[in-house]
């Protein structure tokens, strides 16, 4: 690039090529121009990035039948005469797992057993009632990631956030969308403060927000729990229950779809944050700040980019989205009052939805409709088959770890790596030629 | 000749550079926070009464007296103490020197022994029970500093642990299960280390062969324990209660001579067998990262990969069998939740424990002594919870349960502050 001389060094920088100084710069498309959006889209399934994340779901899916066929009762009577008639224990595998599944498809995205398609569907909003705040608080902590930081607050942002958006919910009386305004407003300052501290502690006294964050989990925790058994604050009046009161009519999100389905307004909200984290993250400078700090944080600083400040930022706003799932369940899950376990563990889920999604807004997207299915496919699973909820951790976490390392899972398939032409005369060398 | 010139030309420089110590303000700023707190506990909330501590055990064969406190007197001493020594701290940092660290530690005696007192006055039974308290706490530590232990192996080689909450899970579940089947205590422990180390070798496996993020990896751990083990739970131990999930617990094993010493004795030599291997641990661990050629090796993997592999330090085998050490070491931890003090396994037993060790390794910045001196502190505060929730306790519980966590946000920003661990954690090393 040097070798142009002063001719126009910018434009050679620009286009990156080897382009004659004296042509024109926009030339009918020259081939190094950067692919288009599609064309990585399509080299990325060629190389296999799709169908290693397609096979992940498959190996998850087997371990957990395994796991599934063997602690299945009638399997294990079967096998008791195995070697008398194996048919039967094989049967019995094909019936405890079959079931299982089949019961975890009907009760995640259609079943067939319903009349009506209307009727058919209704699993499917139920997978997305139950991923709007695992998007929401996946978001938050993939934004996190992305500046450099770990965000395992969400479940104290979520309760201050429940907390501060049920009682504005419940105690006042403002018309119909101000007082749900007001009350979504409440919970994601509650959120975003709460987060805040921990981001403010970072940036003025350099405190680890790991620390920070997993112990303002706990005094949420206890803070919540000593409000909702109050009389006056959080609980319900005359009752002794640590719960609140049901939600005033005027705060609760609408259903979208109509008083027969549970999906509610929240799930918009959760696909508007969606597009305003890829906004800020891609399209802003706010965003670019955030990513140069996550990337290094000292080259960043010499660049010129309020570091702490950036960390202030990130927390706030990280919070806001984790507010916002918080926010969800109190006004759109659970309105009829909610009590200290309303986060119901989505703090944590979120952090392996960040991680699934690879930190990226529309990842997060996909992993947490993914991970709603399996919430919503566990529970119907347990219901139809008795087979604990708990399965639903380890498939999730097993996918994760396998779309995290793909030649593990195309040792396992025996896939070619991408790229990998030089494979076939490995093996004559290794074996024969031993140093030392 | 020369070296004289060189030293006189130097001399002038001397004062220019000890005025570049960097002073802190947070110490007196975190002094004058907790003791403006302290005030309004002590005194606007005080009701006065007396607080009895009780110091001897009642089997002890050395009886001492009961210590018997006025509590406005207390009230009034230890605020005072406070704000002398927020003040002297100030000084110190007006001029440019730092605030040693046992002016910390007076200062939180002092707030322990005016807040005990002080709660204590307020309650419907005024004796605190002090061996109980401590003896109590050091149980509720053990699986902290394991973990903390394995955080501190770990990070220190190179590797993020954030499986702690995994390790601990894993080996309560298994310990549980191989103790109650072949009705040895001692075999459950060992299983328990096993049942740690194959946590880590997924670790391990994950971060170093495949280069996986480790902190995605250690959160994926947690889930995929936790997963498994309330599965199983569920499934089989539930319904086999009798069969799989009644183990024997281990004895207190009082060592003689030592457990009869007034206060020290009951609180450190009349624990478990776990207890005692808690000890080792942590002595071992000391010892061996800063004395001896395994802990040279182990951090320079962990500081700096690079050089290490130049001077022939196996990187990858280093960074793997330390890891896996370091989930034994968890393991073991794990194993105290059902041997030493529950008794059976249940789902979610470890309850954030694998946590708040994380937290202790960072507090206590990577070093093993300070790492189980966090750890202590998270578990007296646990446990001073329980003695204050026994005597009943003037303020709601809850904030009893918050005081410690809050306590902790003051100190690590306060008088901890910007902490720097093993350079190369949580970078796979890629040999080129």
């Amino acid at each position: 690039m040097s070798a142009q001389g002063p001719s126009d060094p910018d434009v050679a920088v620009e286009t990156g090529s080897q382009v004659p100084p004296a042509e024109p710069v926009r030339r009918a498309e020259p081939e190094p121009e950067p692919e288009s959006r599609w064309h990585r889209a399509l080299r990325e399934v060629a190389t296999g990035n799709a169908i290693i994340s397609v096979l992940a779901v498959v190996l998850a899916l087997i371990v957990g039948a395994i796991m599934i066929a063997f602690t299945d009762e009638r399997v294990q009577a079967a096998s008791g005469y195995f070697f008398a008639r194996p048919g039967d224990t094989f049967v019995a595998i094909w019936e405890s797992v079959s079931g299982a599944y089949s019961a975890f498809f009907q009760g995640s995205i259609y079943n067939f057993r319903r009349p009506d398609f209307a009727a058919g569907i209704r699993p499917l909003t139920e997978t997305l009632t139950f991923a709007t705040p695992l998007i929401a608080a996946g978001l938050g902590v993939a934004l996190a990631f992305r500046v450099g930081m770990f965000n395992i607050g969400g479940r104290g942002q979520m309760l201050m956030a429940s907390a501060a958006a049920g009682w504005v919910a419940f105690s006042f009386d403002l018309p119909f969308g101000v007082h749900m305004f007001v009350a979504l407003l409440a919970g994601l300052l509650a959120g975003a403060l709460w987060a805040g501290i921990a981001g403010l502690l970072k940036a003025r006294t350099g405190a680890h927000e790991v620390i920070v964050t997993i112990m303002l989990n706990y005094v949420a925790l206890y803070l919540v729990t000593w409000m909702l058994r109050t009389p006056g604050l959080l609980q319900a009046p005359g009752s002794n229950n640590p719960k609140t009161p049901p939600m005033k009519d005027t705060a609760i999100f609408p259903a979208i779809l109509g008083d027969g389905y549970n999906l509610h307004f929240g799930f918009l909200l959760a696909i508007a944050s969606v597009v305003l984290v890829w906004w800020i993250l891609d399209r802003s400078s706010l965003g670019f700040q955030f990513r140069a700090v996550g990337e290094n944080p000292n080259a960043a600083r010499v660049a010129g980019i309020n570091v702490k400040a950036m960390y202030v930022y990130a927390m706030l706003i990280s919070g806001a989205l984790i507010g916002l799932a918080g926010v969800s369940q109190v006004l759109g899950t659970v309105t009829t009052g909610f009590s200290s376990g309303i986060d119901a563990g989505i703090g944590f889920d979120a952090i392996t939805v960040a991680l699934l999604g690879r930190s990226t807004p529309w990842g997060v997207l996909a992993a947490g409709i993914l991970f709603g299915a399996f919430k919503a496919g566990g529970f119907a699973m347990q219901a139809a088959e008795g087979v604990p909820i708990d399965i639903v951790l380890v498939v999730q976490s097993l996918i994760v770890l396998f779309i995290a390392a793909p030649p593990l899972v195309r040792a396992i398939f025996r896939l070619p790596a991408p790229g990998s032409a030089s494979r076939r005369p490995r093996p004559n060398v290794t074996k024969e030629v031993e140093p030392k | 000749m020369t070296t004289a010139t060189q030293h006189n030309a130097a001399a002038p420089q001397e004062p220019a550079l000890a005025r570049t110590v960097v002073v802190s303000w947070k110490a007196p700023i975190a002094f004058g926070v907790i003791t403006v707190l302290a005030a309004i506990l002590f005194l606007v909330a005080g009701q006065g009464g007396e607080a009895v501590f009780r110091i001897s055990a009642a089997g002890d064969a050395l009886q001492l007296p009961e210590i018997v406190l006025d509590a406005t007197v207390v009230a009034w001493t230890s605020t005072i103490l406070l704000l002398a020594i927020t003040v002297a701290s100030a000084l110190l940092v007006r001029s440019e020197r730092k605030v040693p660290v046992w002016l910390m530690a007076v200062f939180a005696v002092v707030f322990l022994i005016g807040f005990l007192t002080w709660a204590a006055a307020g309650a419907r039974t005024n004796v605190i029970p002090v061996a109980g308290l401590l003896a109590g706490a050091l149980s509720l530590s053990v699986p902290l500093i394991f973990g903390s232990l394995s955080g501190v192996i770990s990070e220190r080689v190179g590797v993020i642990n954030i499986a702690i909450e995994g390790q601990l899970l894993a080996g309560a579940f298994t310990s549980a299960v191989v103790a109650t089947a072949t009705g040895n205590p001692y075999a459950g422990l060992l299983a328990a280390g096993v049942a740690g180390v194959l946590v880590s070798f997924v670790l391990a496996a994950f971060a170093i062969k495949y280069f996986v993020d480790q902190v995605i990896v250690g959160v994926v751990l947690n889930v995929l324990v936790l997963g498994l083990t309330s599965f199983f739970f569920s499934q089989v131990l539930a319904p086999n209660a009798t069969t799989l999930n009644s183990p024997p617990r281990f004895e207190r094993i009082p060592i003689p001579i030592l457990s009869e010493i007034p206060l020290i004795g009951p609180t450190f030599f009349r624990q478990t067998i776990i207890v005692y291997l808690m000890y080792v641990a942590v002595a071992a661990v000391y010892i061996g990262l800063f004395h001896t050629k395994w802990g040279l090796r182990l951090r320079a993997v962990g500081e700096h990969p690079q050089a290490a592999d130049t001077v022939g330090i196996n990187v990858t085998g280093t960074r793997f069998w330390n890891v896996s050490l370091a989930g034994a070491i968890a393991g073991l931890g794990g194993a105290f939740f059902t041997l030493g003090s529950v008794g059976a396994f249940n789902k979610e037993m470890t309850a954030g424990a694998g946590f708040i060790a994380l937290a202790a390794v960072i507090f206590g910045q990577w070093d093993p002594i300070k790492a189980t001196l966090a750890a202590l502190l998270f578990g007296f505060a646990s446990n001073l919870q329980n003695t204050l929730g026994v005597i009943g306790s003037p303020v709601p519980s809850e904030f009893m349960l918050m005081l410690p966590y809050v306590v902790t946000i003051f100190a690590v920003a306060g008088l901890v502050g910007k902490v720097r661990g093993p350079a190369a954690a949580g970078k796979p090393y890629i040999k080129a």
